[in-house]
């Protein structure tokens, strides 16, 4: 691993852990005293100083040495966490996010990013100076007990909690005027010596000692929760005079192993100092024996002159079989912990694409097989094509299934939007989240963040009234905003939903008139009314505030669901709460498509929005007295007719039996499959011509029905999504295109488009029904 | 347990001992290091030579090398030193360095107030 590569896994860890270190924040702020909590956002700055340390980041290290301290009394109980310090200790981690973005991209941080380093600084350091100068040493040392400071990266690591400090003073100390004694009584001061061991083994002989030469040597097992700078700081003065090696807690064997080599003792009587020191455990010694033997081997082999001490060593060392045994278990469970964490891999979102891509290529060469192997009428070659397709969708469900992410992460995000514009508007605002473990395409949950801020901000600050009002109304003074997300027919909902004033119907609509985009003697449902606010500039809002009200905004979110082939509805009440609804398709890529036929087209609807299929008989056509509806078992099924809306001219008879032939292919192969009972099978080419009959195929959407009059049901068809180039944008009821087994483009029918449409013909037209009832009733 | 070394020690008047005072520190280093090494060469072998500590005021770690060094000097003669009577400030040193093992000599260890 080269550095590039390091320094990006300690960015992408270091987001990770400024994103614990948010989570944690804001949790804190209800359970001030949660000691865990503290400890988790202690150990996330702790880490990223480390880790930034390591590329030698000194800003960054510098700015979270000062986190680190006010979270350090924090944990020692010196400062208590407060609506201030929360507040700052989260901005603390968006401006560390920033600076770490900063490391991410290369680029220096400018001016802009120092002053805000420096005012955090400030800040950070008035609470430093409040929760007393020095801490007390006995409060920094106690809670290291309790606590597991690190967090590991990789590497198996010794077991102990402890810092090891080895310590081999130069002969001149003492001359110099420094006593090694004052530093190790220094440790004390802020932290705790565990254990220590004196080496005495440097002084000679009584003729040969110079009483004033220093000969003495300490290996020292050290608690504290003190940083690596601060425990190096206390050995500044010495470094020139002596030899310091300080190994934070869990430092991995090697470097125990590397410390026992560098260090002028016998190995033997070092490791064995470690062992009492409580910093290695036996085993761990042994590992480390181990090494240096297989180290040796190598040497021999090299041809040099090779020590054998390792391996007598090894030799040598008796140890209970018991204890070994029991030391290989506890590291076999180490490893299969630590095989759980690697269960989880890193991909590249290119690749990933990459991947589906491909996989769509292979659906259109199946289908491309399946036809001709129909074609051929070999049951051999049909049997193993129906083989081939089976798994060819299998994989693509698989793929699929790699790009869905739980929206759980991203609504947990607004834990903290919701926090910070409470706090800004002065309302009490609870954030309820459900639903979270809802999956769905990688892709729209990165795209729907946006969206969804916008609409969390726009219900908290006009949707939920200020809390004297929710009291006068005889509401609970805090208002509740529930995000919420579930799967409903092929499609995920997102529901943002607040139980405060309701839209405003009048108020809409009368500022709709104002700005012209209503007729003051417009008829208009709800429905509409509501929608209204997705027209771009309209605001209702009285005052404009930095979060909403400049009428920004809601069309942009209704652009971005639908560039996501989304749709957005409103459910609201005045004086209960409103609800906005965003549905949005699950996956972007590849879809079960229904494939059906209008004289010489192929289309494909989303096999999810089908109901059922129902034939249209000549009768029900009349009946309708033209009509665009029919009466499907006792409710008005309003329907569009395909040849119309797409201007498609019949075809000559003959042509159509032949164009059925090839267009029948991946039809015939699932006739009427995983259709709901009550599906009329498919009208075979000779029913057809004799009697041109039409099918009906109902789809549903968004709770609303309608009907699409088509020629020929051809059946469930694997469909890969092409999206239309640019020159059919604001082309109205088709979404995309598939090529077909013969290599023929079938186009994806909009469903939720046509359903719109023809929903909104409907309602519409019993808008104007019922205010015309009404004229007629004051009238 | 400090009965008990006077104890010794007065059972023993005729081996020769010393009572370290005051400072046992660099700047005494070299002085002291000659009075540890004249009291080991002038005891008889196989003898025991009692230090009395009870007065050292101060104690650093040039202190605490010339005690491993007498020690050490004396086993080499196959002579057997003691130290006796620590005082607080030669307690808490070797209490610091865990030394109390390595020195082997009893110590008093009193209530810290």
């Amino acid at each position: 691993m080269n550095l590039d590569d390091a320094l990006k896994t300690f960015v992408i860890e270091s987001r990770e852990l400024l994103q614990t270190m948010e989570e944690s924040l804001l949790r804190l702020e209800q359970t001030p005293d949660d000691s865990d909590l503290i400890n988790a956002i202690f150990r996330a700055a702790h880490t990223i100083k480390g880790s930034a340390g390591l590329f030698g980041l000194d800003g960054l290290v510098a700015f979270t040495h000062h986190a680190e301290n006010v979270l350090d009394m924090v944990r020692a109980g010196d400062l208590r966490i407060t609506g201030d310090l929360a507040a700052l200790l989260l901005q603390v981690c968006d401006h560390l996010g920033l600076l770490i973005d900063h490391v991410d991209h290369g680029e220096v941080d400018d001016e802009a990013t120092h002053g805000r380093t420096a005012s955090l600084t400030d800040s950070l350091q008035r609470f430093e100076s409040e929760g007393g100068a020095t801490p007390s040493p006995s409060s920094e040392a106690v809670p290291a007990e309790s606590l597991s400071p690190f967090v590991r990266t990789g590497g198996p690591g010794a077991e102990t909690d402890n810092w090891h400090i080895s310590l081999r003073f130069g002969r001149d100390v003492l001359r110099n005027g420094m006593d090694p004694l004052s530093f190790i009584r220094y440790l004390n001061t802020f932290g705790k010596i565990v254990a220590i061991v004196t080496l005495t083994d440097d002084i000679p002989a009584a003729e040969e000692m110079d009483p004033e030469s220093c000969y003495l040597g300490f290996e020292i097992s050290y608690q504290t929760s003190a940083d690596k700078a601060t425990v190096e700081g206390a050995f500044e003065f010495v470094r020139d005079d002596a030899k310091v090696s300080i190994l934070p807690p869990h430092s991995k064997v090697v470097e125990y192993f590397d410390l026992i080599q560098s260090l002028p003792e016998e190995e033997m009587l070092l490791g064995e100092i470690l062992v009492r020191c409580g910093t290695l455990t036996r085993a761990e010694l042994d590992v480390a024996l181990k090494m240096q033997a297989n180290a040796q081997v190598a040497a021999q082999e090299s041809g040099e002159p090779a020590p054998t001490i390792g391996e007598v060593l090894v030799a040598q060392h008796v140890v209970q079989p018991a204890v070994v045994s029991a030391a290989l278990q506890k590291q076999q469970q180490v490893k299969q912990s630590r095989g759980g964490e690697a269960g989880l891999i890193r991909v590249n979102a290119e690749k990933l694409d990459e991947h589906i891509n491909l996989i769509g290529e292979l659906i259109i060469a199946a289908a491309g097989i399946n036809l001709s192997a129909l074609k051929s009428g070999l049951p051999e070659l049909q049997e193993a094509a129906e083989l081939m397709n089976r798994l060819v969708e299998d994989v693509r469900d698989s793929a699929l299934q790699l790009r869905m992410v739980q929206i759980g992460a991203t609504f947990n995000k607004f834990q903290r939007v919701v926090r910070d514009v409470s706090r800004e508007l002065g309302k009490d605002i609870r954030l309820e989240i459900s639903g979270a473990e809802t999956e769905l395409d990688k892709t729209v949950v990165e795209k729907i963040g946006d969206p969804l801020t916008h609409l969390v901000r726009n219900s908290m600050d006009h949707g939920i009234e200020p809390q004297e009002v929710r009291v006068a109304r005889g509401k609970p003074a805090h208002g509740t905003l529930k995000l919420n997300a579930y799967h409903d027919s092929g499609s995920i909902a997102i529901e943002v939903s607040d139980d405060g004033g309701g839209l405003n119907k009048q108020k809409i609509l009368a500022k709709a008139v104002e700005r012209g985009i209503v007729k003051p003697d417009q008829v208009l449902t709800d429905n509409e009314i509501h929608n209204l606010i997705f027209e771009a500039g309209f605001s209702t809002a009285d005052q404009i505030n930095n979060l909403s009200g400049r009428g920004v905004g809601m069309d942009v979110v209704r652009r971005n669901i639908t560039d996501l082939r989304g749709s957005i509805e409103i459910v609201s009440t005045e004086g209960v709460g409103s609800t906005m609804r965003i549905r949005l398709p699950l996956t972007l890529a590849i879809i079960d498509g229904f494939l059906v036929a209008v004289g010489d087209s192929s289309f494909v609807i989303p096999l999810e929005l089908v109901v059922e299929c129902v034939e249209l008989s000549q009768e029900e056509v009349r009946a309708a007295h033209g009509r665009q509806q029919i009466n499907l078992r006792g409710e008005v099924l309003p329907f569009i007719r395909l040849k119309d809306l797409f201007n498609i001219n019949e075809l000559p008879s003959t042509a159509t039996a032949a164009g059925l032939d090839t267009g029948f292919g991946t039809g015939a192969s699932l006739p009427g499959a995983q259709l709901p009972a009550g599906t009329l099978p498919a009208g075979s080419a000779e029913g057809l011509r004799a009697t041109r009959r039409e099918n009906i195929v109902v789809v549903q959407y968004a709770g609303q029905r309608a009907g699409l009059v088509v020629d020929t049901l051809q059946g469930e068809y694997q469909t890969v999504i092409r999206p239309l180039g640019a020159v059919f944008n604001g082309l109205q009821g088709v979404s995309g295109f598939t090529i077909l087994g013969s290599g023929r483009v079938a186009l994806i029918l909009d469903v939720p488009g046509l359903v719109r449409r023809v929903a909104g013909q409907e309602s519409r037209r019993s808008a104007t029904l019922q205010s015309s009832r009404v004229l007629a009733l004051t009238g | 347990m400090t009965e008990t070394t006077q104890q010794t020690l007065a059972a023993t008047p005729l081996q020769p001992s010393l009572a370290l005072a005051g400072e046992l520190n660099i700047f005494t280093a070299a002085s002291t290091k000659a009075q540890l090494v004249d009291a080991v060469s002038q005891a008889a072998e196989d003898s025991d030579i009692d230090i009395d500590l009870s007065s050292v005021s101060e104690i650093d770690s040039a202190g605490l090398q010339l005690m491993v060094m007498a020690k050490r000097d004396a086993t080499r003669q196959n002579k057997r030193l003691r130290f006796v009577r620590h005082s607080e400030a030669v307690v808490d040193l070797i209490e610091l360095c865990d030394l109390a093992g390595q020195l082997g000599d009893p110590v008093l260890i009193c209530p810290k107030n």
